[in-house]
């Protein structure tokens, strides 16, 4: 079973991209009937899991969903949705790189359950540009060079969009403090606080 | 993750009901630590109750001067809230020096007062944990005990309390509202949470069937003289070493009250009357806040990793008595501690 064949209401994005070969390549082990979703892990014995639609509109495009109650909001955009620019780093909370914005707030979509966001509005860093063009922060880390690897920058950047909502943030030392639930493992801090620094305006 | 089953209940005592008739059933609200204990296999629930659609967002003054916070109020909106922030600056700075903004943006009131432990051991299922498997034994007495209890300890657990915002309730004499099966009642903040005990799975007093409803701050907030100061390994994002709560009243250079409340030192929010009392009519100074830091620690015990925490605490204490009696609050994104 592919994502593809899982979730019908998958768009095909016209090109190959990087997640398509990641996913295609993983086809052999499924050949062989190796578990690779969440369904073949339940431990022996358990109940089989109740689905639960779930209506979310995601960057501005409304799914409706049959899901189990475990599913979290990570796993449904990534595993579901295939958006996957929100990125699972520690699936624990504690690096920020799942951050998405939920009503227009920032948050930590591993260690929330889709089924508890029914009829929510969330924004993740594919919703983030308009008409083609980057948001402002997008454009501004591209500006300051505020990443190397890149696999933090999709967190980075939706949580300096709700610092930006919160209006809390003046000083590069409120930056940082309000940042610090996006880990960097690459150390851009310093280009981060300046590309976040130079949208939020002087302080 | 095992499969559970998913309910959102209609109202407080729809909830009440299916929790209490389902033993193995748990509460969820912001979920920020029930999920991640949940991938642990910490927590396995068969069903989860979901109460984030219930009317418990107020914060609201009461009649009598108090102000009560709706269990489900995120921490963020607790913090930023215009009278928390006036009356009761040292809860908005505790809540501050806790997790991230998405997490302070999730978790709620009520769900901070329900956190378990941090323990590496609590969380590892392949080692022994009275708290996570009662009789099984204390993996972090000889073990790796670094961020461990120096007070109220027993020979069962040694596991601290990882709240911020709980030092400050129970420094400003919060009061818990909680509805059961068999109504409603209210407990003082010092007598929520528990001592480890022989009874390390019990972290608080709530009964089986029992959901908090809302949290009640008395109208005294220190306003003018309080600080929280935070001693962690890293600046931002961490569990305290040693963190401390403060609000005095002063008259002049004489401490009329004097509050101080610590966490990360023990099973829950340590706050010690007889501790108070050294400050009680005395000078506003070093010698008086070390006598009241002797008090408190009197017989806190460290362990092979954690010893440093006995020191740790009593200066810890006495720059947060300083700064309290200066009116010079320890700020939670300027790091320097004056």
């Amino acid at each position: 079973m592919t994502d593809k064949q899982a979730h019908p209401d998958t768009q095909s994005l016209g090109h190959p991209t990087r997640r398509d070969i990641v996913v295609g390549s993983a086809l052999a082990p499924v050949v062989m009937g190796l578990p690779l979703r969440a369904e073949a892990q339940s431990p022996a014995g358990s109940a089989a899991p109740e689905m639960v639609s779930v209506n979310l509109t995601v960057n501005g495009r409304l799914h409706t969903l049959m899901l189990e109650p475990r599913t979290t909001l990570l796993d449904l955009l990534r595993e579901h949705l295939d958006l996957t620019g929100t990125k699972k780093g520690c699936d624990q909370g504690q690096c920020g790189a799942c951050t998405i914005l939920i009503d227009g707030r920032r948050a930590n979509s591993c260690l929330t359950f889709a089924v508890m966001h029914d009829g929510a509005h969330v924004t993740t860093i594919e919703g983030l540009g308009h008409n083609g063009a980057l948001h402002p922060l997008q454009r501004a880390f591209i500006e300051h060079d505020a990443f190397q690897c890149g696999y933090c920058t999709p967190g980075q950047i939706c949580s300096a969009v709700g610092l930006l909502a919160e209006g809390r943030a003046k000083t590069a030392d409120e930056i940082r403090e309000l940042m610090s639930g996006n880990i960097c493992r690459c150390g851009a801090y310093t280009n981060i606080v300046a590309a976040i620094q130079q949208v939020v305006g002087p302080s | 993750m095992i499969n559970f089953q998913y309910a959102r209940p209609h109202d407080v005592a729809d909830a009440v009901q299916q929790i209490a008739a389902e033993p193995k059933a748990k509460i969820i609200a912001g979920g920020t630590n029930l999920i991640d204990l949940m991938k642990m296999d910490v927590e396995q629930p068969v069903k989860l109750i979901d109460i984030t659609r219930l009317p418990l967002r107020q914060v609201e003054n009461t009649p009598g001067g108090e102000l009560r916070v709706g269990a489900l109020v995120r921490n963020t909106d607790l913090a930023y809230h215009p009278l928390v922030e006036k009356h009761y600056p040292v809860l908005a700075s505790a809540i501050m020096a806790g997790a991230s903004q998405q997490l302070r943006n999730m978790a709620s009131t009520g769900g901070n007062l329900m956190q378990r432990t941090r323990c590496p051991y609590f969380y590892d299922t392949a080692t022994p944990c009275n708290k996570r498997e009662p009789g099984s034994g204390c993996s972090a007495i000889e073990g790796l005990n670094r961020g461990h209890a120096i007070l109220g300890t027993s020979d069962a657990c040694i596991a601290t309390h990882p709240s911020d915002m709980c030092v400050a309730l129970v420094l400003l004499e919060a009061r818990v509202h909680v509805t059961g099966p068999s109504g409603g009642r209210v407990i003082a903040f010092a007598d929520f949470h528990r001592l480890p005990g022989n009874t390390p799975q019990r972290d608080t007093n709530l009964n089986p069937g029992e959901i908090i409803t809302a949290v009640e701050l008395p109208a005294k907030g220190f306003p003018n003289n309080y600080t929280y100061l935070k001693i962690r390994d890293r600046a931002s994002y961490a569990f305290a070493l040693v963190s401390v709560a403060a609000g005095l009243e002063l008259d002049g250079d004489t401490i009329k009250e004097g509050r101080f409340a610590l966490g990360g030192v023990a099973h829950k929010p340590w706050r010690d009357p007889d501790a108070e009392a050294a400050l009680r009519g005395k000078p506003a100074n070093a010698v008086t806040f070390g006598r009241a830091a002797n008090a408190l620690l009197r017989n806190a015990k460290g362990y092979a990793h954690n010893v440093f925490k006995i020191d740790l605490a009593h200066r810890s204490i006495v720059r947060a008595l300083t700064q309290a009696a200066r009116g010079t609050p320890q700020s939670q994104s300027a790091k320097k501690i004056i």
